[in-house]
């Protein structure tokens, strides 16, 4: 043991260096998923019916499809295809996103729907439009409501990234396979990587938890949904 | 039996919660087809008692007598057939939310007296209607009122020919409007000799069903008696009853 | 039909067989798996609810490949291998197991302590109350999010490509880089995880009306 025990020492800075890359790919995905995810909500509860349509079949689609073929499809494929010439790493990024987004966006209507129906009544009743409803008094408390799910996500996409070692992307898992494959320690080093996840993982959910608590409003909570 | 052999008889029950004693040994002795009513302020340990009674809540310490048997309710066996003789009738009804208004009345005949199936939806039955719920057997908890979960509760209770009823403040969940349904079983209970004890603070229950009244407070009986003997001036009842009295506008 | 589309056919049925032969061992073992944790984990004394805690924390907080990587190809390390089936369908068990008893976890803790005073009240023993009240109660709460489990676990299936087995992902895998065409391949492939996610979707659907209580679960 004491030979793995040197190798893994030797490989540790180099695996979190990859973190460096996983970090990197999970808060653009989590970026493209706010985004996305938040307008689609908005969309699926205030838009047309032609619009809500459209939005549920995309939904459908990457809530259905495993994040393996999307990144295949769309690195491999679809980008290729279009003459879109992207890097690993931006590909991953943009896919996870996507596909998060479709899941973001259920936990933001669930939200918008738990809201009390007063509160876009009574922002109109004020002269607000409808926009300034949405992003001012709508928002605000939707992005409140929804941390805890937030959350839960954002572990469920550091997780996924793992799979970017597939397009060649050098996160984690692309370095720990690289080290395996050439020190045929391999046990030693994917249990440390599983623990880089893990620490990476808890770190995260600890933040986003601290951040609910800095956000809350007294009284105000999440109850009934 | 004779009326004057006590029925239930529990003596110097404690309990404590995290060092805080809520009950200091208190008795009680019910002959057949007594009424006594546990009134005083919330905290004063009347639904601690009556759990304990039961053996929900297990005493720190206590001595239990059904029919002058002594129970040990360190065994099992004998506890679960202690407790199908001494029925309980919670604040918040705890009605099996899976469960349709019969199969609540007939989960505990069939599973626990072995009942068969046709034998426990008539016993059932007869119960139901006995409560005046003939038409929503087939309801489930979510459906029905609360006065009507009361009631199911009560058919629960029933169906099971307790020889004690314990009853943990039946009314105070209820909506004021839906107390009267509720009262009235419990009177018709008491008019068919229906052994109970019962914690309440429904004034009209006190004065006119009351064999014996006992104040608790602090976890000890502090008075006992008849509503005439202790419903007169100066008492710790009559002042309780008073306080009840102004606030709810019910007449004594 | 273009020959290419009978070999791509071809192929993805194949596939879809096996994919099949993954899914259902891995969610049957899954449930089960999560049922006995998640009630050692509601109701286990000290030490085994928190060994079971930490299996379930372990394996929820690191990602299905690198499970699967560690028993496929760490495991021999010392000494034990695992052929790509047996090494996908443990990790999928194991994984889908942990967050199993999450959901029955949470359901078992949620029955209110009054339902089993209740039962015990009209004289039902320890077992009966847990067998008659509890259970029933519990795995109607549980069921909307066991079965999104098993949704995630029949997408998930498609990793066990990456230990070398050969189920839809890997079959497309094989002919789109032969064929160079991958656009087609994984639009295909996509499509018969569709099928396969929606055919689940409307099955629980199904099997949840058909536990529904009205107003159970609410407020």
């Amino acid at each position: 043991m004491p030979e793995s025990l040197s190798i893994i020492k030797g490989a540790l800075p180099y695996l979190l260096h990859g973190s460096l890359i996983t970090a990197v790919i999970v808060t653009g995905a989590m970026t493209v998923g706010l985004l996305l995810g938040l307008s689609m909500a908005v969309g699926q509860v205030y838009g047309r019916k032609s619009l809500k349509r459209v939005i549920g079949l995309y939904i459908w689609f990457f809530q259905g499809v495993p994040i393996l073929v999307l990144l295949f499809l769309f690195y491999f494929g679809l980008f290729n295809y279009m003459g879109l010439n992207v890097s690993a790493v931006a590909a991953v990024t943009v896919v996870l996103g996507m596909t998060t987004a479709a899941y973001q966006a259920n936990i933001f209507r669930g939200a918008i729907l738990a809201l009390p129906q007063g509160q876009f009544k009574a922002a109109g009743s004020l002269g607000m439009s409808d926009m300034q409803a949405i992003l001012t008094i709508i928002l605000p408390q939707v992005l409140r409501l929804s941390i805890p799910a937030w959350s839960n996500e954002f572990s469920i996409v550091l997780k996924d990234s793992a799979l970017a070692f597939v397009l060649g992307a050098p996160e984690i898992m692309a370095r720990a396979k690289f080290v395996a494959s050439r020190t045929y320690q391999h046990l030693p080093i994917y249990i440390i990587a599983g623990l880089i996840y893990f620490v990476l993982t808890w770190a995260g959910v600890r933040a986003l938890a601290k951040l609910e608590k800095t956000v809350r409003i007294p009284g105000y909570s999440n109850k009934g949904m | 039996m004779t009326r004057n052999t006590p029925i239930l008889r529990v003596e110097n029950i404690t309990k404590s919660f995290g060092g805080n004693p809520i009950l200091k040994g208190v008795n009680l002795s019910l002959n057949k087809g007594e009424i006594k009513i546990l009134v005083g302020p919330s905290g004063g340990g009347k639904s601690t008692f009556l759990q304990c009674m039961n053996c929900l809540i297990s005493p720190d310490s206590g001595k239990f007598w059904l029919e002058e048997k002594p129970v040990d309710i360190f065994s099992k066996k004998e506890l679960y057939r202690y407790r199908q003789q001494v029925g309980m009738i919670f604040q918040d009804f705890n009605l099996f939310d899976h469960l349709t208004a019969m199969d609540n009345v007939t989960l505990a005949l069939r599973k626990v007296k072995k009942m068969d199936k046709k034998a426990a939806s008539t016993r059932a039955m007869i119960e139901l209607s006995q409560v005046g719920l003939d038409d929503k057997t087939k309801l489930y908890p979510a459906e029905l009122s609360g006065g009507q979960k009361q009631r199911v509760a009560i058919a629960r209770a029933l169906a099971m020919d307790p020889k004690v009823l314990l009853l943990d403040e039946p009314t105070s969940a209820l909506d004021p409007d839906l107390t009267g349904e509720v009262i009235d079983v419990i009177r018709n209970l008491a008019k068919k000799g229906m052994t109970m004890v019962m914690a309440t603070h429904q004034i009209s229950l006190i004065r006119t069903l009351a064999d014996e009244i006992l104040f608790m407070e602090a976890g000890t009986v502090v008075e006992q008696g008849s509503p005439k003997g202790l419903l007169v001036p100066g008492t710790r009842s009559q002042g309780f009853c008073d306080k009840l009295n102004s606030l709810s506008g019910e007449g004594i | 039909m273009s020959p290419f589309f009978q070999e791509l056919f071809e192929a993805l049925n194949r596939g879809l067989v096996m994919s099949i032969a993954l899914i259902i061992p891995s969610a049957v073992g899954g449930v089960l798996l999560g049922i006995l944790t998640g009630c050692l984990r509601a109701f286990g004394d000290t030490f085994i609810r928190k060994a079971c805690d930490t299996y379930a924390a372990l394996f929820r907080g690191t990602p299905l490949v690198v499970q699967l990587f560690i028993l496929y190809f760490g495991f021999p390390n010392i000494g034990i291998y695992l052929t790509p089936y047996a090494a996908a369908v443990t990790g999928f068990i194991l994984c889908s197991g942990a967050y199993q008893s999450e959901y029955v976890r949470g359901a078992l803790l949620s029955i209110k302590k009054n339902q089993y005073f209740a039962a015990q009240a009209l004289g039902l023993s320890k077992f009966q109350s847990i067998f008659w009240i509890i259970i029933p109660q519990a795995m109607r709460k549980a069921l909307p999010g066991c079965g999104n489990e098993i949704i995630y676990l029949i997408k998930y299936s498609s990793l066990a490509y990456i230990v070398t087995v050969m189920e839809l992902t890997g079959e497309g895998k094989t002919l789109a880089t032969e064929y160079f065409r991958f656009t087609e391949v994984f639009a295909v492939i996509g499509l018969y995880y569709l099928a396969l996610v929606s055919l689940a979707i409307l099955a629980l659907k199904k099997l949840e009306k058909a536990v529904h209580i009205p107003g159970f679960g609410k407020g």
